[in-house]
């Protein structure tokens, strides 16, 4: 009971602090933003995939890349938070790791879900009506995401010392991920080292379900890509915990 | 349970520095403790131990009749910390830092509201309460950092160097709100600090740590005594040092530049001798010993000689340079 309400106070904390930091989040949809209409409208003006139009059909794919970009970078927070010793006073008080690694994946998760959220109603302008179904379906495939990706910074920023030294990580992961998930291109023709690549990738599987759950179309059933996402979920969330009972 | 901190052979390594070695201390229920020592002595390292942040290398510890190793979560809920550099959260108010705080530690709900006005009147910062703390001034943060520590009511609060950097103003209002909590709660409190009157004036046992040992532990006028008296400074060229040896209670002479450093009891009384010996002298100067001296007298070196931030990690630092 207790342990329920140190989680909700240090959610709490994360969540006021990222409302009052709102360069944030105009940052973190910036880019994305820049994608759909930037690239996407500008190639989709001469290119359809399948029947499908470029720049819808990359949309899934770039709601993936902001919520993996903002997710993953989350991680950096622990960084700063340990600079500026905040950290310390958390560690000190009488939470269980496990505690606190989950008020701070809770934490990065509503950042992303938020700027998701903001990102889904671009569908509007775009010209895609979404079902109820659809959206919740979205939404659900998010925050699976959201949940392995958020893990996946924490874990870094709990080993780091440096935020630069974060930065150097994180962009020689995001990217990879980003590029080799099929977020930008069809995959069900690729040469054979590009789709393996592709294959291991686990947001490759968010990228599918989305394009499903928005557009209709997918390479996988979406039971497997849904099986694959909780997998890396679960994988994630449970080094995340180990992780943090050692972080010193 | 009489003692509210037992430590045995306690000893913390750096990699093949020792920054805390077999330390023994036990302190009672209701007691201020001080821990003395120039920046790098073990100090921060010893209340990291006792707090459960750092993990001891060898021996243990008991805080509150808790192991700081089998059962660390039970320590940290009965004990306060405020730490040498505030860690205090800028982006959010001074109000909702407590409040944080107030469920971390499982304040019940139906007193929280009560504890947090308390305390936030304790340290006078009711009228700033919904600032931002990056509005705040440093004793603003020192004094927020202080009441969030006494929040929980902990048994045990621990002060790293609570007064370093603040005007003698605000110093002497935080050593009124621990000595006020220290008589009305018996709440035992271990500090560290380097400002020696600071320690004279509140503490009822201070224990002197240097190179991460405890060379000496007692009531602050006991260890006084043991200077063996009064200090009495003459600045002079001329005089013969050994002649001073002729009164009886001068015990201890030294030179330093053009002044001669004696260590007199009941230095008044024998003022008039001294002088006699010295002959002409430009300047004297006599005081009782503090305890500076007791400092000097035991490791030999001036506590104040070295300062700044830092202590074990610039000496870690320092000793990876010099290789």
């Amino acid at each position: 009971m207790s342990q329920a309400e140190a989680i909700y106070a240090l959610w709490l904390r994360e969540f006021k602090v990222f409302t009052r930091e709102k360069s944030r989040i105009v940052s973190s949809i910036f880019t994305p933003m820049l994608w759909i209409f930037v690239f996407g409208g500008g190639l989709g003006s001469a290119i359809n995939i399948g029947n499908v139009n470029y720049q819808i059909f990359i949309y899934p794919g770039i709601l993936v890349m902001s919520v993996l970009f903002s997710s993953v970078f989350f991680g950096v927070y622990v960084i700063w938070d340990r600079k500026i010793d905040i950290l310390k006073a958390i560690l000190v008080a009488p939470l269980s790791r496990t505690t606190i690694f989950v008020g701070k994946v809770l934490g990065g998760c509503t950042d992303s879900m938020i700027q998701a959220l903001i990102m889904l109603l671009v569908s509007f302008i775009l010209g895609i009506y979404l079902t109820v179904s659809s959206f919740l379906l979205a939404i659900t495939i998010l925050f699976l995401l959201a949940l392995s990706l958020v893990s996946t910074g924490l874990i870094i920023g709990s080993l780091m010392e440096s935020p630069e030294g974060f930065n150097m990580i994180i962009s020689f992961l995001i990217f990879p991920l980003f590029f080799f998930s099929g977020a930008l291109f069809p995959i069900d023709n690729l040469p054979i080292w590009l789709s393996f690549i592709t294959y291991i990738n686990p947001v490759t599987y968010g990228v599918d379900a989305l394009r499903m759950a928005i557009i209709g179309v997918s390479q996988f059933p979406l039971y497997v890509d849904l099986i694959v996402l909780t997998g890396f979920a679960v994988v994630m969330f449970t080094i995340g915990t180990r992780t943090f009972e050692r972080m010193k | 349970m009489d003692n509210a901190i037992k430590t045995i052979n306690l000893t913390k390594k750096f990699k093949d520095i020792t920054a805390v070695e077999d330390l023994n201390v036990e302190i009672k229920q209701g007691e201020i403790f001080g821990l003395l020592g120039p920046n790098g002595a073990g100090k921060t390292t010893t209340i990291s131990m006792l707090c459960t942040i750092l993990k001891p290398t060898e021996g243990s510890a008991q805080v509150n009749g808790y192991d700081i190793l089998k059962e660390p979560e039970k320590v940290r809920k009965s004990i306060g910390i405020v730490f040498q550099q505030p860690s205090v959260d800028d982006i959010l108010t001074g109000l909702e830092n407590l409040r944080l705080h107030a469920m971390w530690y499982g304040v019940p709900k139906e007193t929280r509201k009560n504890r947090i006005d308390e305390v936030l009147e304790l340290v006078g910062l009711q009228s700033r309460q919904n600032s931002l703390v990056k509005t705040y001034s440093g004793g603003m943060r020192r004094r927020l950092e202080l009441a969030r520590g006494l929040l929980h009511l902990p048994n045990v609060l621990f002060l790293d160097e609570p007064t370093l950097g603040l005007d003698p103003q605000t110093r002497e209002h935080i050593w009124e709100y621990i000595e006020k909590m220290s008589r009305e709660r018996q709440m035992t409190i271990v500090l560290t600090t380097h400002y020696m009157e600071e320690a004279d004036n509140l503490c009822d046992r201070v224990a002197i740590i240097d190179q991460g040992k405890i060379v000496v532990m007692d009531a602050p006028d006991s260890l006084k005594e043991k200077v063996g008296g009064d200090i009495v400074y003459l600045k002079t060229t001329a005089a013969d040092t050994n002649k001073f040896k002729e009164i009886e209670e001068v015990s201890k002479i030294e030179k330093k530049d053009d002044c001669i450093i004696l260590t007199v009891k009941n230095a008044g009384e024998h003022l008039q001798e001294i002088l006699e010996i010295s002959g002409k002298v430009e300047r004297v100067e006599v005081r009782s010993a503090s305890l500076e001296d007791v400092f000097i007298n035991y490791t030999g070196k001036e506590i104040r000689a070295e300062t700044g931030e830092g202590g074990i990690v610039q000496r870690i630092i320092k000793e990876r340079t010099v290789r």
